[in-house]
């Protein structure tokens, strides 16, 4: 094990992924000689040079569906999109190519890509870098969605995801690019897509977040506990699609009480849909209705403290965790 | 005034063909090269026809783009292709997989919507695929190939092989952001990919003069690095010439060109096309120049057939094309538990839940489909079921116009 940051974990999966398959490469904005915009891509030109780490112009919907058409032809391309804001430029690509190709052409053809951005907010950056899209392209069918939270997932789920033979969105969040946390080290290290993390073992309510948010469910639950004598299960997913949703119907089977974070907008939200899946899996369980903690339903705001008042933290955890529990204590 | 102004001009087969390509008639190649060639137009008309007729019948769905007149353009550029290198085209390629050796079965049976089909139904008429003869798709998004066309040109350049892509599209996909993205990121990596505009001279019902500020297609992408030339796309021999040179090109010297072919179709934008947008005569001028009937004359005048020859030439298309017919016909639907498959490529373990199936209260994983309930298939049938409703409703003349019959 060694302690890294978020993103020198995702600069290792890369590394090792090319070093281990020379059909892998990546392409995108600044992602060579600038060493990435976020500095995910720092030292990959000097090792693996330009044929295999490629400045690409800002021509997202291109690179995209470049990344389509070399996946087709036999590689195994990463393209990183600077921002989620920006995949919207590539969506036509995304959704109607990359999601569809395998499908609509009876199998005949596989699209092993792996697209990552980042997104999330709390860095003023304003109404069009900073938000979370999970929720748009967990709803595209062909799709995977990994959406890491820790430095050792980050590298994990990177890894599975250059393996895995599926067009892969690769959700990051840029204030997790510089937490720390223990990785495993040039061994494998892959996180198998599908597999929820318990972050914490608990029997009073469950909580599911992700990316940024399982950190601060993780705090809202030290809160329940020291303060109001909750124990919470936190659950990270890890991944949106495949889903892990047999890990979250026995914990709520197990805690009766279910509460959803994320940082993205509540219409048609990841917690919208896990709310649905829940109340129709496990209805007999169900002691509260399922709550969901979301961003505010705008863009995001530049100033600091309407950012911050649009993004959840941990009182509007430990808040729905007990609205589930009012009147069972 | 819009409307005055096409109605004045008359797109005339003259005045577009290709500049500074007419001035010599191209040699013709070897007897069996014309032989072939002729009858690869011939069997391409010979199935939109009966692709035409049998979307009257309502065998066929949604939308049916055909390529009649288009056919020298298809069969000059794959003429001179690789095995080895790759075709992509647009949503009007039945002839384009044709001619790179798909069986005209399985692209029958695919515009049926049948589990023969070239992607087993899943694609229709849109989006025909074959892997194999690396014809790589047929696409319904104008201007969606072109990156693709890159992406495996770039493959191609990554793995040291001299394979060339070939990118087909129409004088529309011109104006979207894919053809400036796409021309310029090409010319900047010297991808090995010729671009080839079939210009038919309309983006579905509005003309190349009233969607292009540069109507000269072949000067389009001179700022992005690509030099263009134009060709007459009537011409399967000056369609073979210039292909070849620009496949050269890409091939030896890394360097992507655009090709502009001047070419035509026939019949509408689609089956659904009423052809309020040009005139009747303009058509008919075109249809003089025909691509099949030209070069059949040609060959039967340089004595390199008979009039007997290209009678069993289009007897043998007739009889593939029927043949084809019967094929389809004859293909399953389908089968109802199948569809998932193919949505994902799942591993040996599949934890996790890839989709979820809520057509029905007994919500399952959509990959676990074929272990669903006996309630979850009821209701799937009783789904499926209204496709025979539509066929009816179809039969009895709930149909789109009817498009001209063909001069063959």
């Amino acid at each position: 094990m060694a302690v890294m940051r978020m993103r020198e974990a995702l600069r290792d999966a890369m590394a090792e992924e090319m070093r281990r398959d020379e059909n892998v490469f990546v392409m995108g904005e600044d992602v060579a000689v600038f060493q990435g915009s976020f500095k995910v891509t720092e030292g990959l030109l000097d090792e693996f040079g330009e044929k295999r780490v490629r400045d690409t112009p800002i021509s997202e919907n291109t690179i995209v569906g470049m990344g389509v058409g070399a996946g087709m032809g036999g590689l195994r391309p990463i393209v990183e999109i600077m921002t989620v804001n920006f995949a919207l430029l590539a969506m036509d690509q995304i959704v109607n190519h990359a999601a569809a190709i395998p499908y609509m052409f009876g199998g005949q053809v596989r699209v092993p890509l792996v697209v990552r951005m980042p997104g999330g907010g709390g860095h003023q950056l304003g109404p069009t870098h900073s938000h979370s899209f999970e929720a748009l392209f967990l709803q595209i069918p062909g799709l995977l969605v990994a959406c890491p939270s820790t430095p050792a997932d980050g590298k994990g789920l990177l890894k599975a995801a250059i393996r895995d033979d599926n067009p892969v969105i690769f959700i990051e969040h840029e204030s997790l690019y510089g937490l720390r946390g223990e990785v495993p080290e040039n061994g494998d290290g892959v996180v198998n897509f599908g597999e929820a993390a318990v972050r914490r073992d608990g029997s009073d309510v469950t909580i599911v977040a992700i990316l940024r948010m399982v950190e601060v469910a993780m705090q809202a639950a030290k809160t329940l506990s020291d303060e109001h004598g909750v124990e919470a299960e936190v659950i990270d997913p890890r991944t949106l699609r495949p889903l892990d949703l047999d890990t979250i119907i026995r914990s709520v089977q197990k805690t009766n009480r279910a509460v959803i974070v994320e940082e993205g907008w509540p219409h048609g939200g990841v917690g919208a849909n896990l709310a649905a899946l829940i109340q129709g899996q496990a209805f007999d369980y169900l002691d509260a209705p399922v709550e969901r903690v979301t961003g505010a339903d705008v863009h995001m705001p530049y100033s600091r403290r309407m950012e911050q008042a649009a993004i959840p933290h941990g009182e509007h955890i430990v808040s729905a965790a007990l609205q589930t529990l009012e009147g069972s204590r | 005034m819009a409307e005055s102004k096409t109605k004045s001009r008359r797109r005339t087969a003259g005045s577009s063909d290709g500049k500074g390509k007419t001035a010599a008639k191209p040699k013709l190649p070897d007897k069996d090269t014309c032989r072939e060639l002729l009858s690869q137009m011939a069997l391409i008309r010979r199935f939109e026809e009966e692709a035409g007729r049998q979307y009257q019948r309502a065998k066929a769905g949604g939308f049916l783009h055909l390529a009649i007149g288009e056919e020298a353009t298809i069969v000059g550029t794959t003429s001179v292709m690789r095995p080895d290198d790759y075709l992509i085209g647009t949503y009007r390629t039945h002839g384009h997989a044709i001619a790179r050796g798909t069986d005209p079965k399985r692209v029958m049976a695919e515009i049926f919507g049948r589990v023969d089909g070239t992607s087993g139904g899943r694609g229709g008429s849109m989006h025909i695929f074959d892997l194999e003869r690396r014809f790589m798709g047929g696409y319904g998004i104008v201007g969606g190939n072109l990156p693709l066309a890159a992406g495996l040109a770039l493959s191609s350049d990554y793995k040291g092989t001299d394979e060339v892509t070939v990118c087909m599209f129409g004088d529309g996909a011109s104006n979207t952001g894919n053809f400036g993205e796409t021309m310029n990121v090409a010319a900047l990596w010297s991808l090995p990919v010729v671009f080839l505009v079939e210009n038919n001279l309309y983006g579905m019902g509005t003309a190349l003069e009233r969607h292009s500020a540069v109507p000269d297609l072949s000067h389009k992408a001179d700022g992005l690095g690509i030099p263009g030339v134009r060709v007459d796309g009537m011409d399967v021999l000056a369609m073979r010439e210039t292909v070849a040179e620009h496949i050269k090109l890409a091939r030896e010297d890394r360097k992507p060109t655009l090709i502009e072919a001047f070419t035509y179709r026939y019949r509408g934008h689609s089956a659904a096309d009423p052809e309020v947008y040009r005139e009747k005569e303009e058509v008919e001028e075109w249809q003089r120049k025909d691509p099949i009937e030209t070069f059949a004359k040609r060959l039967i005048k340089e004595k390199v057939i008979t009039e007997k020859d290209l009678q069993a030439i289009r007897e043998e298309a007739d009889r593939t094309v029927t043949d084809a017919v019967e094929f389809a016909d004859n293909s399953p639907e389908p089968p109802l538990d199948s569809l998932y498959d193919h949505l994902y490529v799942l591993g040996n373990q599949v934890p996790g839940w890839y989709g979820v199936d809520e057509r029905s209260p007994d919500s399952h994983a959509a990959e676990e489909e074929r272990d669903a309930t006996a309630r979850a298939r009821q209701l799937a049938e009783r789904g499926a079921e209204y496709a025979e409703d539509e066929e009816l409703r179809e039969a009895e003349g709930d149909q789109p116009d009817t498009p001209p019959e063909d001069v063959h």
